[in-house]
């Protein structure tokens, strides 16, 4: 059966056109200005609606193995289909961790299994996360791996970090880093400014993420390896990676979209939902997250969708753990919080991480014949708020219960067939 | 209206509109009056002390406590705050600078309770508690300068300055300037 | 009608707080009496719950619930299933559904009373949330130099200077919030590492950290507590430098005001934030400090839970009892 969207403005990296689009088989069959509907055609109307390449979260907590009572892979797959995701990037911190084949693969396995986004696991650095011994890098990327992080933490000893950047060289891998010097941080439970003197709470510095980004730009600098940094949260993050791209170095950077729609105030209520890593900071970090976005400083936008049971939430703020859920929401709330052009948010979300995973051979391809169908379509007019029970994620830690959002997906694509029709998924 | 906005007199704001129903003259006159009733009644003022029931009856009972001593020989005055003996919500909520003081030994006295209005009664049964809990008075009796009925509870006055009938929702503010209703 | 929880000082406000204080006045005067009891908070339950260990306060609480006539309840996490994985929520709604009218809260997490007055329709009264506020030892804090001082009404003009640990110190941020509210000038003493990231205007009047340029011009002296736990942090070399520095040593005893209040939150480390002998000290209002915490504490239990308190009054019904 042939899929026929019509009437959409499609927006791809080649530019913006109104077309219909023909899919067949998996891919873009046929693209023209008016397509009669064909025999066998399901016809998707799309007026008014915008058809783009399916979005790519470098950045997500898919809890399986290890916590499958937040989410499990094909619960977070849902989401990630519901939020116009064809690709997501599996983070590394389960249990056990994806620092071997074996675990990476049940990973992969897993997302195939669920048939509605293409699951690709990251690896670790190090083995177990822990911080002292690199993970076999090679054995990974043959069992197709090409993100490697450390996530939930970042890698504290600076000769490591270096070791694994010249192993990594030539590997065809990409070594990513979550910014955090734990000395720093020890017991923060948010922003450390003028808001949490006032809470009375204890607050992780600007600088516990800049003298990590700091120090591994200078390690790339240093090796010629390049780098992607994970959830820049700061200005001086920002004006960090616009420096290093200024100096040609090979460095890509992403931002969540809570890091650049909430600020540090939301703990006033001291609910744990607000509790992030790295944490929510003050207007001038949004404001200044915002401009690397719109300048291109910042490539992508990553969720760091981290699911969290219920009761875990509701704890006081230093006893629970941080994350907020981000894939059904990231594309209303950037839409809602960005002044950029459409086609700009689009890259971000979608051909700019694509590269960056290195899938940019099956995801973010222009919509031209012959290429891979993995698409979404979305309304990007449509104002509305997220309800957490009727979200499809196991958990609901969303911060975004009550803020207004704009533009969502109404179906995706993946691989030819839809997952996603009319706002529901379809399996 | 804030029941303890200041200049405030025996603890009752003036109404705009109020009828003056006695003057400071018959206020004068019914203080002398129940003085006499109180030494007439005690045979003497032996073991009587006169408690002011806060707030509006503490002016009262230093003006009767004065009479008395004019007319006779002066008997200990003090004050009692019953606000923390309350059986119902508001009234008479606690006003600052209201506390009780009770510098004498109530326990085998005569105590003369003294309030400005007696309306309901309540007042007066939480301020027995409260006399109670300094000791056990031989007798406790009441005098007050208004009786305005409508009581809600088996309690009378011993010496009364002036039988007012009134409806409940009308106001009575008793000074020694007098008494009005609004 | 909604209960109403006391979380913070600043929740109260000023008139908030006159009102707390002058109750106290009520309070003090019944506490003076031979059998220090009234009937006020008859039929009601007060329990605490204190995930950390404070006999003091929770006993202050308790005598205070209990001189109102208050049925008292005491949930302490030694004997808790909090141990056994039962969550905060949980403890809570299990403890509310036995009927209670007001929970009195210490947890070691900032924020924890404000979960819990979301939880249930019950009074909260925060004794200690973390490093964040400490209510009613602000009050009584105040109340005590009010009295002490012979005032009434609110603080104009007074001096304090606060010394000590004020980063990790919820008694110095409701101490000092109530004095600024009540219009006192509050200068802080401290090393910028016991100082919270940001020391603007919204935190103090002042911030110094030569307790040598400003202990004899003030009118109270307040010292905090310095724990031994902070040398592991490296934010005081040792004990001995911090008392050189921090400390009220004999020295800088004899340079006090002779009208100046000495005060301490207790429990006191004799010999480090404060080194002479408070007993020796003619301005010391220590041990007023506790007095005056348990008719702080009925004030605010009857603040909160009395009828005929101003708090449960409505408008209409002040007006119609007027004149009973």
């Amino acid at each position: 059966m042939s899929l026929l969207i019509s009437g959409a403005r499609v927006i791809d990296r080649n530019g913006e056109r109104r077309v219909d689009v023909r899919v067949n088989e998996g891919l873009v069959d046929e693209v023209g200005t008016t397509l009669d509907p064909r025999e066998g055609d399901q016809v998707i109307a799309a007026d008014g609606l915008v058809l783009s390449p399916g979005f790519v979260d470098l950045h997500v907590h898919l809890r399986e193995p290890g916590r499958e009572e937040a989410e499990t892979i094909e619960t977070g797959s849902r989401a990630a289909a519901l939020g116009g995701f064809t690709a997501v990037v599996a983070m590394p911190n389960t249990d056990p961790t994806q620092d071997c084949v074996e675990v990476v693969d049940f990973v992969a396995r897993q997302g195939e299994r669920a048939g509605l986004c293409d699951v690709r696991p990251s690896g670790s650095i190090t083995v177990g996360r822990a911080g002292t011994q690199l993970a076999p890098f090679a054995e990974l990327a043959a069992a197709g791996v090409r993100i490697f992080t450390d996530d939930g933490n970042g890698v504290q000893d600076p000769l490591l970090m270096r070791r694994a950047l010249e192993y990594a060289d030539g590997l065809g891998i990409t070594l990513a880093q979550h910014c955090e010097v734990e000395r720093l941080t020890a017991g923060a439970v948010m922003h450390e400014g003028s808001c949490c003197s006032r809470l009375g709470l204890p607050g992780w510095p600007s600088i516990a993420e800049e003298l990590m980004l700091h120090r591994d730009i200078e390690l790339v600098r240093l090796t010629g390896v390049g780098m992607h940094f994970l959830h820049l949260s700061t200005a001086g993050s920002v004006e960090l990676v616009r420096r290093a791209k200024a100096d040609g170095l090979p460095v890509t950077a992403e931002a969540t979209p809570h890091h650049f729609s909430l600020d540090d105030e939301r703990l006033a209520s001291y609910d744990a939902l607000y509790k992030v890593n790295p944490p929510l900071r003050t207007v001038d970090d949004i404001a200044a997250i915002r401009a690397g976005l719109a300048d291109g400083t910042i490539d992508a936008i990553a969720t760091d969708h981290a699911p969290h049971v219920p009761e875990l939430k509701e704890q006081p703020l230093d006893e629970a753990p941080p994350g907020m859920l981000g894939l059904e929401t990231a594309l209303g709330v950037s839409l809602a919080h960005l002044d950029m052009p459409l086609a700009a948010v689009i890259a971000a979300l979608s051909w700019k991480p694509a590269a960056i995973a290195g899938i940019d051979d099956r995801h973010g391809r222009p919509i031209d014949p012959g290429e891979p169908a993995n698409l979404t379509v979305f309304d990007p007019d449509v104002e509305w708020e997220v309800v957490p029970a009727r979200l499809a994620s196991k958990s609901r830690n969303t911060p975004y219960i009550g803020v207004g959002l704009r533009g969502r997906v109404r179906h995706t694509i993946l691989d030819g067939t839809l997952v996603v029709t009319d706002g529901a998924a379809t399996r | 209206m804030a029941a303890d906005a200041p200049e405030n007199v025996g603890g009752t704001p003036v109404e705009p509109g109020a009828k003056q129903v006695l003057g400071s003259d018959d206020v004068r006159r019914a203080i002398t009056r129940m003085a006499h009733e109180v030494i007439e009644r005690n045979r003497g003022l032996d073991g009587v002390v006169l408690i002011g029931i806060q707030s509006g009856g503490v002016w009262l009972a230093r003006a009767l406590g004065a009479e008395i001593e004019r007319i006779d020989t002066a008997v200990p005055v003090g004050a009692v705050d019953a606000s923390l003996y309350r059986d119902d919500i508001g009234l008479r909520p606690v006003a600052p600078g209201s506390v009780s003081d009770l510098d004498f030994d109530v326990d085998g006295a005569t105590v003369v309770l003294v309030d400005d209005v007696l309306f309901t009664g309540r007042t007066v049964r939480a301020a027995l508690d409260a006399v109670a809990d300094y000791g056990r008075p031989s007798s406790v009796q009441l005098a007050v300068l208004v009786d305005r009925g409508h009581r809600e509870l088996p309690i009378r006055p011993d010496f009364v300055g002036k039988n007012l009938p009134t409806s409940a929702t009308e106001e009575v503010q008793a000074t020694i300037d007098g008494v009005l209703i609004s | 009608m909604v209960a109403r929880s006391l979380l913070t000082v600043e929740d109260l406000g000023a008139a908030g707080a006159l009102r707390i204080l002058d109750l106290a006045d009520h309070m003090a005067e019944v506490n003076r009496r031979p059998n220090p009891k009234v009937p006020a908070l008859r039929g009601k339950t007060v329990c605490s719950v204190f995930f950390e260990d404070s006999t003091r306060t929770r006993l202050s609480f308790e005598t205070a619930a209990k001189r109102l006539s208050a049925d008292t309840m005491t949930f302490a996490v030694s004997q808790s299933s909090l141990n056994k994985g039962e969550s905060l929520r949980d403890t809570i709604e299990t403890i509310a559904a036995m009927g209670v009218d007001a929970f009195v809260v210490r947890h070691r997490s900032s924020g924890a009373p404000q979960l819990i007055a979301g939880w249930t329709q019950a009074s909260v009264i925060n004794a200690g949330d973390g490093w964040h506020s400490h209510p009613t030892q602000g009050l009584l804090d105040a109340y005590t130099i009010r009295t002490a001082l012979g005032r009434t009404g609110g603080l104009d003009g007074l001096r304090m200077a606060i010394v000590g640990d004020v980063k990790h110190s919820r008694v110095a941020r409701s101490t000092v919030a109530i004095m600024r509210m009540l219009g006192a000038h509050v200068t802080v003493v401290a090393p910028r590492t016991l100082l919270p990231p940001d020391t603007g205007d919204a935190f103090a009047d002042e911030v110094t950290d030569r307790l040598d340029d400003v202990i004899a011009d003030v009118d109270v002296l307040y010292l905090l507590r310095m724990q031994q736990e902070r040398m592991s942090e490296a934010l005081v070399p040792n004990l001995r430098e911090y008392t050189a520095r921090f400390g009220l040593t004999p020295a800088r005893a004899a340079r006090l005001g002779q009208q100046t209040l000495v005060m301490h939150p207790g429990p006191m480390n004799r010999g480090v934030e404060i080194a002479v002998d408070p007993g020796e000290l003619s301005g010391s209002v220590i041990t007023q400090q506790v007095t005056n915490g348990i008719a702080v504490r009925m004030a605010v239990l009857f603040d909160l839970l009395g009828s005929g308190s101003p708090a449960a009054a409505t408008t209409d019904d002040i007006r119609e009892g007027l004149t009973a």
